[in-house]
């Protein structure tokens, strides 16, 4: 049908369209932080430029400019206004509105060079890996154990104990943040990566929830058959149900490390030293700092941003299975 | 009890121990607290001291900073949660119209919302810019309108970060995506048979059975949108300018207990945010029963 078409040609603009203006900062971002410190506000009235340009000049470093489509080396101008030119070898003067400036191309590498020496990026580098790995191994090691403890051994007051695992997800972390944080600085931890980490080692509700439903539908007769052959309750966690959780434990370490990598809230309160800053605070800190500084800071945005996208592109599947589960079966 | 129930009783408690201490450490213990030193003054270096019922007198009498906090919340809350509903049913919707290519498009929908936020705001404090910002430049130079100052005035921040709020809408696309794979395609084939076009399949079909889903990202929104901090935070270096325009409920939470060390104000504060959160998620719970559609159940 004709009409069909028609929507499906709409349909498809408007998509084009949309996909457009959600991309469209992404690639401000990346052309700014190409851009040299001089080009990054365009002069008024022309256009922002897309790709990265500095002024031309030649091969002693004097500036080149178009004067009637020849190129020509700029010589200065006189105390007239005049320019004098060099062009083809013969030295001419011009009016300043007779000449245009020459550009190229140059994509201004620099930005990401002072970053990392701004911000003491390898140490914040560091710091966030050991976060975001101990967190995730604690996430998925002790969810695990708990999820399986909820799916797959049936006792007594096992679905109310699990009632208040799900009450407690709706818990705004607010309310408990000024007592841990109390407890902590008694402990001595703050200033300390551990409120970062050991928490996690106690079982995370979202992924007891996750990984409850996934074990839940793994077959009894599994579990039936290695009890016979005389394994115990952990062989049985350890050997048949985590591996054929994968996909679940998969969605599990990517949302958590995900989650360790931009986390901004608990590395804001409970580091002190800039020696222990995660990427995300040293570049919240950078910002205060440098505000207008838009080529190193859209450059480290990026950098941080660049390992997440890389992620996404290899864990595509898990991305998206696991949006859906948290979703759907919310 | 028999000796196998004895043993699964054991073997259950023992693989669910980690999550009895954590919850008993973690979030019992912090709670009780949490409610105890909302009556007391407390700065954590000197023990709290009994204060009655003085910090929610405050909060509520003596506080005009709390209530601009509030209505600063509401006020996002009202207009980013409908927004990002709307554009992401209208992305979800436009995604599933069996289209080429159709993963890239997803692609780009859902990357923002899994950039780590502290650089999408700086990225967006970028594009938001008053003078050199994509957003004002691609005003001026395509409509040839001089755009407000976003973040610089008091009167366009709140709708700058309504507006940044909508390009984090991924989860909530891939989320509708998942829910319109489940329409089943004969109520399409019979609203067909019965002549509807596409506005009235989309408003008699694809609406009432995208309610259960609705209702999920609705509730989820919510709690995220009165809970909005980072993006705040990051935006305006932790104060809420320009004159308390962004002071945000947990930002000025933050700030009564990291900056001004008041704990037990702050205490009286979450729990505030608690009520409110519980309130408005069970109002559209209850609601939920008059406009949410369970198809088959």
């Amino acid at each position: 049908m004709a009409t069909n078409r028609f929507h499906r040609y709409a349909a498809m603009a408007a998509l084009v369209l949309f996909a457009a203006i959600f991309i469209m900062p992404f690639v401000w971002m990346l052309s700014t932080s190409f851009k040299h410190e001089t080009r990054i506000f365009p002069p008024p009235g022309e256009y922002p430029q897309w790709i990265p340009r500095i002024d031309a000049t030649d091969a002693q470093g004097r500036p080149l400019v178009w004067h009637r489509g020849q190129s020509a080396v700029d010589l200065g101008a006189d105390e007239k206004g005049m320019h004098r030119l060099l062009e083809n070898g013969r030295e001419i003067s011009v009016a300043a509105a007779d000449i245009a400036r020459r550009e190229r191309i140059r994509f201004y590498w620099e930005n990401y060079t002072r970053a990392f020496q701004m911000m003491d990026f390898f140490q914040n580098l560091r710091n966030t890996l050991y976060i975001c790995l101990m967190a995730t191994l604690g996430t998925v090691l002790s969810s695990s154990l708990v999820a399986y403890g909820f799916a797959r051994i049936p006792w007594r007051g096992r679905d109310a104990l699990f009632v208040v695992v799900l009450a407690s997800m709706m818990l705004p972390y607010q309310v408990t943040l000024i007592p841990l944080f109390a407890v902590y600085s008694k402990l001595g931890w703050v200033g300390s990566f551990k409120p970062l980490i050991v928490p996690y080692f106690f079982g995370v509700p979202f992924y007891i929830f996750l990984l409850r439903q996934f074990f839940k539908g793994i077959p009894e007769d599994l579990s039936a058959a290695a009890r016979i052959d005389g394994c115990t309750e952990f062989g049985i966690y350890a050997r048949i149900i985590l591996p054929l959780s994968k996909p679940a434990l998969a969605t599990t370490v990517l949302f958590q490390f995900l989650f360790q990598w931009g986390d901004f809230l608990n590395p804001l309160i409970y580091l002190q030293d800039d020696r222990q800053y995660t990427l995300a605070i040293a570049l919240q800190q950078f910002q205060s700092q440098h505000e207008s500084a838009w080529g190193p800071l859209m450059a480290m945005s990026t950098v941080i941003t660049l390992p997440v996208i890389l992620l996404f592109f290899l864990a595509q599947r898990t991305f998206i299975q696991g949006i859906t589960m948290s979703g759907l079966k919310g | 009890m028999t000796r196998l129930e004895r043993r699964n009783l054991r073997n259950g408690l023992l693989f669910i121990s980690p999550w009895i201490a954590g919850f008993l450490g973690f979030e019992l213990y912090p709670l009780l607290m949490s409610v105890y030193y909302s009556f007391t003054e407390f700065n954590v270096i000197q023990p709290p001291v009994w204060s009655g019922l003085a910090n929610y007198h405050e909060l509520f009498f003596d506080d005009p900073v709390f209530w601009r906090a509030l209505y600063n919340t509401l006020y996002f809350t009202a207009f980013s949660v409908p927004a990002c509903l709307a554009a992401s049913i209208g992305i979800a919707v436009l995604l599933n119209q069996k289209i080429p290519a159709m993963s890239v498009f997803r692609t780009i929908f859902f990357l923002p919302s899994i950039v780590p936020l502290v650089a999408s705001s700086v990225l967006w404090l970028w594009v938001l810019n008053p003078d050199s910002g994509l957003i004002n430049m691609a005003l001026k130079q395509i409509f040839g309108i001089e755009g407000p100052g976003w973040l610089a005035d008091a009167n366009w921040a709140k709708p700058a970060l309504v507006l940044m709020s909508v390009w984090g809408i991924g989860g909530a696309v891939v989320i509708f995506l998942a829910g319109l794979s489940d329409v089943p395609p004969a109520l399409y084939e019979v609203a067909e048979l019965d002549g509807a076009g596409p506005f009235r399949k989309f408003w008699n079909v694809t609406l009432p059975m995208l309610t259960p889903t609705i209702l999920f990202n609705l509730v989820m929104g919510l709690i995220n949108a009165f809970q909005y901090f980072t993006q705040v935070y990051v935006m305006t270096g932790g104060k809420g300018t320009p004159v308390d325009s962004t002071m945000f409920y947990a930002l000025y939470l933050y700030r009564s207990s990291f900056f001004y060390l008041r704990m037990g104000y702050a205490s009286a504060m979450a729990w505030l945010l608690f009520i409110v959160i519980l309130a408005a998620t069970v109002g559209v719970l209850v609601s939920s029963k008059r406009w949410v559609y369970y198809h088959g159940d």
